[in-house]
């Protein structure tokens, strides 16, 4: 479980988060919503360490990352798995270099046991057939998934991502999603998901957490949204024909 | 004040690179990948560089000794001085500024726009060593480009001296041979250390630190060689100065 308790985050004269206190739980895929500039990106980065928050904590199983040690922090973020938007893959590294690179990094595993876990984790992600291929030879839906067996290789407790499902096609965007769904459950992990994707809003969002300039607006599950009364949840989700019209019919249905 | 602060953070940057060193087994292969890329893969142009401009020196102090009394061995002898002294290790310095250092920056770069940095520090991975430590390592054997670069300079002056008819063979060796001060070479190749710490160095310090997009990678690029190809410059004045003023 990941507490945050009063994050306050700022660029200059920019305050970028103000106050967010909350909580993503264990085995559940959280979702992190908001507007392009809510804070998103910047609470994520604080979450994963990149960036340091001037004041307020963040609180992995008891553990208050501002109060660790250089080697303590070190050892937590070996237990953090992150897909980043553009899956950030290594260039010079062929699809089975960047599945293995952690483990090469932070075990002392032999080359038989790293292959094993590295065959073991892209079977999981379904990717067969491109281990000896660069990442600028396989598609945008297959980069992500790569990232994602990246992310998962060293059996991570916390699993981040950024946007995974941007610039996929919605077939794919459904089963990148489904795919963080099922790792999450199967291997126990608190996933936080940054996204602005309405369906991976109703299709995986067991936590919705949606910030709005900055603030945490509103909390709760993709069940709960239907019916939720507050007007920047309802203006943000249901900003298209399709999403108000689903809602019409829900809310109908109900009375 | 943005000079003094972009001066802190490279020296702060310089302390992480030796902090936290990756695994000997994954920073020996990149060691030697590095050394291919940024040495092996110069020669040719270093090379191509030093014999004509050996060859220009040649021929511009032949050109200038139009006084009689004046003995012909000195071409030999002025090749050698500024091949030595200062065209093998400062201007092919220049010259790898421009060529190593934009790939460096170029390469650390595209890294940090496509966010593979932060992907390194997320996994705990001190990116600093990872990238640049390899990298200094590696322009330890620039020393020997410049080596090259010296006997091939020479060279090339010398068969621009035959090939122009400005004095015999002979006169040309014995110039060479005239006054040789061992230490020169021991100058210039303390010189071409530190320059090798520069080239590897500010590169990779435009790179890592830069933000932006593609046309930012292009930009630092281009920083990068000014201020390295300056850092040279000045170096290379406060070392002559120290070493043989």
């Amino acid at each position: 479980m990941i507490e945050v308790d009063n994050l306050h985050k700022s660029f200059g004269d920019t305050h970028v988060l103000k106050g967010i206190t909350t909580s993503f739980e264990k085995g559940k895929t959280n979702l992190i919503i908001g507007q392009s500039g809510s804070g998103k990106t910047v609470f994520l980065k604080c979450l994963l360490g990149l960036l340091t928050p001037e004041e307020g904590t963040i609180s992995y199983e008891g553990r208050i990352y501002s109060k660790l040690s250089g080697d303590e922090r070190r050892d937590l973020r070996q237990e953090m798995g992150m897909v980043f938007q553009g899956s950030a893959l290594f260039d010079s590294l062929t699809v089975e270099g960047n599945v293995m690179f952690p483990l090469e990094m932070f075990t002392r595993q032999s080359y038989a046991e790293m292959k094993e876990r590295v065959d073991f984790v892209l079977n999981r992600v379904n990717l067969v057939d491109a281990h000896d291929r660069y990442p600028a030879e396989i598609s945008g839906g297959m980069q992500k998934r790569v990232a994602i067996a990246r992310a998962i290789v060293m059996n991570p407790k916390y699993l981040f991502c950024d946007e995974p499902n941007s610039g996929l096609d919605p077939k794919t965007a459904i089963l990148i999603d489904n795919l963080i769904q099922e790792i999450t459950q199967e291997y126990e992990i608190t996933t936080v998901v940054n996204t602005h994707d309405m369906n991976s809003v109703m299709e995986i969002g067991e936590k919705i957490v949606f910030l709005k300039n900055g603030k945490k607006e509103w909390e709760g599950s993709n069940k709960e949204i239907f019916k939720t009364d507050n007007e920047a949840v309802t203006n943000f989700v249901y900003s298209s024909d399709l999403f108000k019209k689903v809602r019409q019919m829900y809310i109908e249905e109900r009375n | 004040m943005n000079y003094l602060s972009a001066i802190g953070s490279y020296a702060i940057m310089i302390r992480e690179v030796f902090k936290k060193p990756t695994k000997w087994r994954i920073m020996r292969s990149l060691i030697l990948k590095e050394i291919d890329e940024l040495i092996f893969n110069s020669l040719g142009i270093i090379i191509f560089i030093a014999i004509f401009i050996g060859g220009v020196v040649a021929i511009q102090t032949a050109l200038n000794l139009t006084n009689p009394l004046i003995p012909k061995n000195l071409i030999g002898f002025a090749t050698r001085q500024s091949v030595i002294l200062e065209f093998a290790p400062t201007f092919t310095s220049i010259i790898m500024a421009g060529k190593v250092g934009s790939y460096i920056t170029s390469s650390i770069g595209t890294m940090r726009v496509t966010e593979q940095i932060d992907a390194l520090e997320v996994m705990g991975v001190n990116a600093l060593n990872y990238l640049v430590f390899p990298k200094i390592i590696a322009m330890l054997f620039y020393p020997f480009a410049v080596a090259i670069a010296m006997y091939v300079g020479v060279f090339g002056g010398y068969l621009a001296n035959i090939a122009g008819g400005y004095s015999s063979s002979g006169d040309f060796i014995e110039g060479l041979q005239m006054d040789f001060i061992p230490y020169h070479v021991t100058y210039s190749f303390i010189k071409t250390f530190v320059f090798a710490f520069i080239i590897a160095t500010i590169p990779s310090f435009h790179g890592f630190y830069m933000t932006g997009g593609a046309l930012d990678v292009g930009k630092a690029s281009t920083t990068a060689f000014v201020w390295t190809s300056v850092v040279i410059i000045i170096t290379n004045f406060i070392l002559t100065q120290l070493l043989l003023g």
